[in-house]
């Protein structure tokens, strides 16, 4: 188990109040913090070695550079890539390495009349880039429903993936809701010849995960929430479907001849990372992936699941809230959707901001299944691994308090697919 | 650091839960001659407005319909109360009148706006800002309107 005390001890920010009570930050599936380590890798990058990477040959170049690649390495342990550091694009977050698969893998493979399959409670950023790419190409989209109690179910996956599947798409975990039989789907998609591209926003930072054991094509994730700062995120792909795209983004760095009229690209994954990336993001990620690894994923995850279990218990307590979604935390990532009374999530969190917690009050970038779940918003606690459950006694005061000031009629609501 | 550090009750006065809990002219109108609905995407906050004008220009008649936080349905409630029987003109003068208290919170609120002062409280809470404004940016196109129309907040 984690020692989370001393764990505390390495995020300087909760050590700050708010309202005039110590912050309790449970907005992780948005962004999490970041430990002192995280934070001395940025400073010791821009005091120390600073330089643009791949050029310049002299000493700052070559250190950044080392750095920059070494982090490369440290995500494909991280992940497990079976394709070394061919595998790992560095991208800005996982938005930008779904819109890269999208454009480049979509622009050059997909016909009219394909067949993209989603499910309904994916992220905008897992939904937007294949309605663009899909009206571009003239491929269509085939949702796959949850059922009522807010699981993707395998057989509804297996009705939906068929011969004219060229690409499945779905949230490892959902930012909302629970985990999603993404295995189950990667096997599907195989059988009919598709691809499988896995949005692990939600779940990378969480658990082991193991893409070789997913059997997936595409993972994506971002840095910013998993202790890493925000402007550094991952594309895994097999090297030789990347080498079979086209370039997403054009400009310096990734290519290998450039004449006036046409040019020829630099070897993956460097073809897909035109411009000066975030160097010091990416160096970031790399102090992060030490930071957690050091803790252990199976670590993390086994602490996470204790805290949402224990949130699950204490909220349901209170008859008047709805939480959307599985209610065993085995299901589930650190993250908890409810919604209490009438009172609407907006005001909900504002109560709560005056108690020091802040929570995620929003459609949470998930319009379609909030339509599913008849809201127009939920709240939504997440929790990290510097959560402790006397943080999940002051969610639950504040939201008692909430309750009081809304004057919450304590009767049981119709449950709402949950 | 430290920020002024605005209260609950500043925001979530009394007379704004009364018109949250029981907001005055909700439903629709038989016959309006303007309906306009407006959605803020950032937090999903929905009004709907319906207005009966006579020859004249005056407001003889308004109903809402909305969904949101209490912040934005008090709002669109309360300023159903104020405009019902006024010309557009008072109507936009009022429009102007809200938006500067929303935006120049030290200013004394205006007094024409009467009960809606109890909103002032709310410029204090910048992210909240969009939510009392929503209904008075429907007002406005409804104003502009002989039909329907629909607005998105930027």
């Amino acid at each position: 188990m984690l020692n989370v005390e001393a764990i505390r001890k390495d995020f300087p920010i909760l050590e700050r109040e708010v309202h005039g009570r110590p912050l309790v930050y449970l907005d992780n599936a948005a962004t999490t913090q970041k430990p002192r380590q995280v934070i001395d890798a940025l400073v010791h990058y821009y005091s120390y070695y600073n330089a643009n990477i791949h050029r310049g040959i002299h000493t700052l170049a070559e250190e950044a550079t080392t750095a920059y690649e070494g982090v490369r390495d440290k995500v494909v342990r991280f992940i497990k890539s079976p394709y070394g550091p061919q595998s790992i694009v560095f991208t800005r977050n996982t938005t930008e390495s779904i819109n890269l698969v999208a454009n480049a893998w979509g622009r050059r493979f997909l016909q009219p009349g394909d067949e993209i399959v989603l499910s309904i409670s994916e992220h905008h950023s897992n939904l937007i880039p294949w309605q663009l790419i899909a009206r571009e190409k003239g491929a269509k989209l085939r949702f796959v429903d949850i059922d009522d109690a807010g699981r993707l179910q395998v057989d509804a996956l297996q009705a939906a993936i068929g011969p004219k599947t060229k690409m499945v798409a779905l949230a490892h975990a959902s930012n909302v809701l629970g985990i999603n039989p993404v295995r189950e789907a990667a096997a599907l998609a195989h059988r009919h010849g598709a691809l499988m591209l896995i949005d692990g926003a939600q779940s990378v930072p969480h658990m082991p995960v193991d893409v070789g054991e997913l059997d997936c094509d595409f993972l994506a994730f971002s840095g910013h929430k998993m202790c890493a700062p925000t402007g550094a995120g991952v594309l895994y792909a097999r090297p030789e479907l990347l080498a079979a795209m086209d370039p997403f983004l054009g400009g310096g760095s990734m290519i290998s001849r450039v004449q006036l009229e046409e040019s020829t690209w630099a070897e993956v994954p460097h073809k897909f990372e035109a411009g000066t990336p975030d160097i010091a993001g990416v160096i970031g990620l790399g102090a992060a992936i030490d930071y957690l690894e050091g803790l252990g994923m199976e670590n993390i995850r086994a602490h996470e699941k204790q805290i949402t279990g224990y949130a699950i218990e204490r909220l349901s307590s209170l008859p008047a809230v709805t939480i959307y979604g599985p209610k065993n935390a085995e299901e589930r990532v650190g993250v908890v959707s409810f919604n209490y009374g009438d009172i609407h999530p907006h005001d909900v969190s504002q109560v709560l901001d005056q108690h020091g917690v802040a929570i995620r009050a929003s459609h949470h970038c998930a319009q379609p299944l909030m339509r599913r779940l008849d809201c127009a918003a939920t709240a939504r606690a997440s929790f990290y691994l510097y959560n402790t459950p006397q943080e999940v006694d002051a969610l639950f005061f504040a939201l008692e308090e909430a309750g009081r000031f809304f004057a919450v009629q304590e009767a049981p609501l119709p449950s709402s697919g949950a | 650091m430290n920020f002024p550090e605005p209260q609950l009750d500043d925001l979530y006065r009394d007379l704004i839960l009364d018109h949250y809990r029981h907001p005055r002219n909700r439903g629709n109108l038989e016959h309006p001659s303007a309906k306009v609905d407006g959605y803020n995407p950032l937090c999903g906050d929905e009004v709907e407005l319906e207005l009966l004008f006579d020859d004249e220009g005056v407001i003889q008649d308004v109903a809402f319909k909305g969904r949101g936080c209490s912040i934005s349905q008090a709002s669109t409630s309360m300023m159903t109360d104020l405009i019902k029987g006024r010309s557009k003109a008072d109507a936009q003068h009022f429009i102007e009148a809200f938006k500067h208290m929303m935006t120049d919170p030290q200013d004394e609120p205006p007094a024409e706006l009467g009960d809606l002062e109890a909103l002032q409280g709310v410029a204090k809470f910048p992210v909240r800002v969009k939510c009392a404004t929503l209904a008075w940016n429907v007002l406005e196109q409804g104003l502009r309107e002989n039909g329907a129309a629909h607005i998105e907040e930027a």
